[in-house]
Order: structure tokens, then C-alpha cells, then sequence
């Protein structure tokens, strides 16, 4: 009994002004339809290019469900395939990072091809002679995702042919990936860890509305930052040095009236950031020798610029979020109407301190762990969430806080930090992109 | 005087603690500079400038532990519980003279929440030194043979 599939209204109709219907978190047709649209209409994160250092090295992704592979070539060029043997369709790498080599070879029939993705080789090639394989696509090689943009290393692509373009997809909130690449006083990002790996079973859009949700962190995380100060407090002592931790902790526990001085900006296409004026990033220590590399670098004022800048959560719409002042990129992954991979990735500002490098992992699994104590608070919630939704007492969710009549679409605006507008904002663009080509067929059809 | 039956016992005493809910018990275990160390990266070197599921002082794990009885600790309604399953500890260095005392265990883990039950893999190194007569913990590393999988959530000790 498929509700939604072609039915651009139906759809639509879930995203009311400040209300969205639970189907939204809780349909598994709405989600097969977000695989199958949303991501594909959208620019999707797939990796960042140190992780491809040099010819040969590959990474392996998925855009929505589908598999995709991004490689160095020889010539140092980064190209994005789908991870499919034009064969029988075997996957061509299987492990999430590597180094192919001059080529890469398929496993079942080895049919090789260059790290460009053309057919380099096919055993027995004379078997072909004659059968009018040249006209086939799978002489092609391995299909490429046409529309590949690395911004300042960052890899996105988007997997349709026509949509909007990057520049007009991201417009502006290219600021927040810039900032966190300046931050570095080469200009320069490393990825050297592993990601750390979380499995949420919620959906998808919970964990990147929660990125600007300012109005759960006092209550959330009483648990775990309330108890860390309240540890912190009875137990220091004499000493008079914050530590680390926290410091990291410390500011989850910040009232509501810091998160509704510290603003929220919103842009066009669902992007958004937490932390305009200040943010829970704002208060961390020095790290020595730091601040004297970054006005070396670039000069005085443009380097207090960069550091002055300190946003908490910035979310690409639709499923990752950045927080430039420590480093640290978070990818949702959708896996399942009600469960998604949280793959948390740390880079490295090339040039730094190592002290800061230290910071950034240390957050990373304060925060974002599957052993984050912080992280279990935010999961039990999404968990209920989707377990609460299933009840037919109410089917809207409630997203009308600090909401005003007539809000305009698609704008830049700072508002106030504990305003709902973000996720007001990310669930236009929801419907925007998960109809896009939808509205198109089916007027073709007709 | 410290000796292989002595560092055997301590590690199952651990266990039991941990089973039985015994926190305050199990932190007065550690070393007051003692760490418990989750890696993240196979046969991992450095717990600071490589990315760790945990690597926590006395403080932090104080808190973890005051945290689970929390009143608003709503990730433990209800609670968890927990089973350590141990092969019998292997003595890697006893050594009573220069007191390094180091050992290294096998173990399955299970930790439970309401319906849902999770079993990890993993092996144990403890490090201790001596206090007075007694062991405490310097470090416990905890190498899971999946470390690298997205796990839920791991909310005790392993
Ligand atoms: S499936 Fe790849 S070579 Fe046959
Ligand atoms: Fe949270």
C-alpha cells in the first residue's frame, strides 16, 4: 500500500508551517523514498582528500544506498565511481579505505581498471571480438558520479545529474568548512584517525535536528556534564586549573539564556549553525605556542578572526554536521528507517600544536562515542522518540518554538539560539529535495 | 609479598565487582594516577594522539560511576547489568624486586538493558603497582577484538 511513492502532494503534506507528520521519522516508505530522492538530489559528504594521499589510495562510501568509491589517480586527480563492477556487479572494494595499487582489479572475473575507473583489462579479451561489446556501457568502465566537487579537500557529490549546483546548494555556509580549515596555520586538514563508530537506533533526521536542538542540553545532560561538574567542584582540591574534560563538559550545562544570547543562523537549503555571538567552544584555554603560529601565519587581525569565530554545530543539510572550532565532522548515515550509522571524524590541523589535536580527539569521545556518557544521554532520548512516536494519541511533532507567521523560505537570518527555526528550515528543504525530480516525472508521465 | 596467585585473585575480585555493582568497591582498585583505556586502532601505542573509545583518570571514571545512580540518569531506566566471563589470566611480568606486576586476560562480556542483551570479545591488560601490600590498578587496557565496529551503547565496564 505505498502512501507516498510519485506523490509529490502527499509528501509535501507531512511539512506543515512549524509541525511535521511522525511518518516523517517512522514510515519506512518515507525512508525508502529519501534513498531513492532526498540524498540523491542533495550533495552528499563521501570523504576528505588526505585520506587520499597519494595514486592508489581509495575510500568507500554509500550515498543514500548506494555504494559509492572515490580514488586517486596517477595524475593526482580524485575521481568518485560507483562501487560496482561493470560485469556482474560485484562490489570492487570492500574495505572502507585502502591502497589499489596501479589499478584495481574485480575479484570474481578479474576485469581490471585503471584508478581513473576506464576498463584497463579483460581476460580472454578476444571472447568479446565481434559481440558488440564496445557499444556496451560496461566498456565504460566503472560508472562515474558525474557531479564530484572537493571544496578546500572536502569531497561531495551528488549522485543526480541535474539539481542544484554545489555553489548554489551551499552558498555561504561554506564559511563554517572554511573557518575549521584556517584554523590550521598551513590552511591545511589532516585525517589520521579512525572514525569513531556509533550505531543509533532512531532515525536519521533526530540526530541532525538535535545539532541546533539548544533547549536539551541543561535537561539531557544533568546526567552526565551535571555530574562532571558536580565531581569537578567537590573533588579539585587545591588545584585551580580546569582541566580538559572539563572544560568539555563544563559548558553542556550552560542555562538557557547563554543558548539564546549565542544565536542561531540559518541559510538557504537547510543549512544552519548554533553559536553566532559565542558558544559552548567559546572558553577553552590557549594552547601554547598556538595563537603566535596563527598570527604568523596571518597576521594579527585575520588570525584573532579565525579563532574569534567559534560556532558550535553547523548542519549540512541533509546529514552532516561540522564544528570547526574543534575539528571534528560527524556523518549520519541512514541505514534503516530506524537505524542510522553516526560515523564521528577528527582532522588534524596540519601545522598546529599537538595539544590541540589532543583536544579534538578528547571531545570526540567525551561526546561522541558509543562509550560517551554524553552520548548515551542523546541517544536514549532519540530511542523513546522512536518508540514514542508509534503512538496515534498525537501524530505532529511540535517544531513552533519562537515561530513567526509567514517565515520566509530559503533566507539567511540570525535569530534567537533556542528558536526552532533550523529545524523549521531543514524540513523545507526535506520536502524541497525529496520532490524535486518527483513533481518532474510525474508530469512526464502525464 | 606479591606473587602470580595474588594478581590472579585481584583480577577476578575485579570481575566480581564489577558483576555484583560493587562501584565505589572497583574505583578504590585503581591507583590514584591509574587510567582505563578503551583503544579505538589495532595494537594501538598512544592513547592520546590516537583516537580512543575511552581514556579516563580516577575523576572521570568517578563521575561515570556517581552518573548511574544519577536521578536523571535516563539512559539507566532501567538499569544495566553486567557478566564478565574470564579465562584464567596469563602472569606477563611479576616481579616483585623491580614491582612490575603486568597480566593479561581473555574474557567475553555481556552487558544487558532491559530486553536487549550485547556480548563483546576482547582481552584485558592490567598494570599495577603496589601500595602498601596491596595491588592497585596503573592501567587497565581493554582491546576489544571488534573495536572498530559501530557499536550501541557501552554504558559499565568491560
Ligand atoms: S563481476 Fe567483476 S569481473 Fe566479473
Ligand atoms: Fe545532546
Amino acid at each position: 500500500m505505498a502512501k507516498y511513492g510519485q506523490n509529490a502532494d502527499a509528501i509535501a503534506a507531512l511539512v506543515r508551517e512549524a509541525e511535521v507528520h511522525r511518518d516523517v521519522y517512522v514510515d519506512p516508505e518515507i525512508f525508502e523514498l529519501e534513498m531513492e530522492h532526498l540524498f540523491p538530489n542533495s550533495w552528499i559528504y563521501v570523504g576528505h582528500a588526505s585520506q587520499l594521499g597519494k595514486p592508489g589510495d581509495f575510500i568507500t562510501a554509500n550515498i543514500g544506498r548506494q555504494p559509492v568509491l572515490a580514488s586517486r589517480h596517477a595524475d593526482g586527480s580524485i575521481h568518485v565511481f560507483y562501487n560496482r563492477c561493470p560485469h556482474k556487479g560485484v562490489k570492487i572494494a570492500s574495505e572502507p579505505c585502502g591502497n589499489t595499487g596501479k589499478f584495481f582489479r574485480c575479484p570474481y572475473h578479474a576485469w581490471s581498471f585503471k584508478t581513473d575507473g576506464s576498463l584497463l583489462a579483460i581476460p580472454l579479451k578476444k571472447g568479446y571480438e565481434g559481440t558488440g561489446f564496445g557499444d556496451t556501457q560496461a566498456n565504460e568502465g566503472l560508472s562515474k558520479v558525474r557531479n564530484v566537487v572537493i571544496y578546500r579537500d572536502f569531497i561531495f557529490a551528488r549522485l543526480s545529474d541535474d539539481g542544484v549546483s554545489f555553489e548554489d546548494y551551499f552558498g555561504e555556509s561554506l564559511s563554517t568548512i572554511d573557518n575549521m580549515v584556517d584554523r590550521s596555520p598551513e590552511g591545511k586538514l589532516a585525517v589520521q584517525a579512525t572514525p569513531i563508530r556509533y550505531m543509533h537506533t532512531c532515525n536519521w533526521k533526530m540526530l541532525v535536528e538535535n545539532q541546533t536542538d539548544t533547549c536539551h542540553p541543561m535537561v539531557a545532560h544533568e546526567s552526565s556534564a551535571g555530574t562532571a561538574v558536580k565531581v569537578w567542584k567537590r573533588e579539585q582540591g587545591d588545584s585551580t586549573e580546569t582541566p580538559m574534560a572539563v572544560q568539555l563538559y563544563g559548558p553542556f550545562m550552560s542555562p538557557y539564556e547563554f543558548y539564546e544570547q549565542s544565536g542561531i543562523r540559518i541559510w538557504p537549503n537547510g543549512h544552519g549553525h548554533t553559536g553566532v555571538a559565542n558558544s559552548i567552544h567559546s572558553n577553552y584555554s590557549d594552547i601554547e605556542g598556538y595563537v603566535g603560529q596563527m598570527v604568523a601565519a596571518y597576521g594579527e587581525q585575520r588570525a584573532h578572526e579565525i579563532l574569534g569565530e567559534v560556532r558550535h554545530n553547523t548542519v549540512y543539510f541533509p546529514n552532516i554536521m561540522v564544528k570547526g572550532a574543534v575539528q571534528i565532522l560527524r556523518n549520519f548515515i541512514p541505514i534503516a528507517v530506524d537505524k542510522t550509522l553516526v560515523e564521528s571524524w577528527v582532522y588534524r590541523l596540519v601545522g598546529a600544536p599537538d595539544k590541540l589535536y589532543e583536544r579534538a580527539l578528547m571531545y570526540n569521545r567525551f561526546i561522541n562515542a558509543p562509550t560517551s556518557i554524553v552520548g548515551h544521554d542523546d541517544l536514549e532520548m532519540y530511542e523513546r522518540a522512536q518508540e514514542g512516536l508509534k503512538s496515534n494519541g498525537n501524530q505532529w511533532v511540535n517544531l513552533r518554538r519562537l515561530y513567526e507567521s509567514h517565515e520566509e523560505q530559503d533566507v539567511t537570518a540570525v535569530i534567537n539560539g533556542t528558536s526552532e527555526r533550523q529545524m523549521r528550515n531543514q524540513f523545507h528543504a526535506w520536502s524541497k529535495f525529496m520532490t524535486m525530480n518527483m513533481d518532474k516525472r510525474v508530469e512526464a508521465a502525464e | 609479598m606479591i606473587d602470580e596467585k595474588a594478581i590472579t585473585d585481584f583480577i577476578y575480585l575485579e570481575a566480581e565487582l564489577l558483576d555484583t555493582m560493587q562501584w565505589q568497591a572497583w574505583l578504590d582498585l585503581f591507583h590514584p594516577e591509574g587510567r582505563y583505556w578503551m583503544p579505538l586502532e589495532w595494537q594501538q601505542r598512544d592513547p592520546v594522539l590516537q583516537p580512543s573509545l575511552m581514556y579516563e583518570d580516577l575523576l572521570l571514571l568517578k563521575v561515570r560511576v556517581e552518573r548511574l545512580a544519577g536521578e536523571r540518569t535516563f539512559s539507566q531506566k532501567p538499569k544495566s547489568r553486567c557478566h564478565h566471563l574470564l579465562q584464567a589470566p596469563r602472569i606477563v611480568a611479576c616481579d616483585p624486586t623491580a614491582g612490575v606486576y603486568k597480566a593479561r586476560t581473555s574474557y567475553i562480556y555481556t552487558e544487558t538493558r532491559g530486553d536487549l542483551l550485547e556480548r563483546y570479545s576482547g582481552w584485558a591488560s592490567h598494570e599495577f603497582v603496589e601500595v602498601g601490600d596491596a595491588l592497585k590498578i596503573k592501567l587497565k587496557r581493554v582491546d576489544l577484538v571488534n573495536f572498530d565496529a559501530p557499536f550501541g551503547n557501552i554504558q559499565l565496564f568491560m
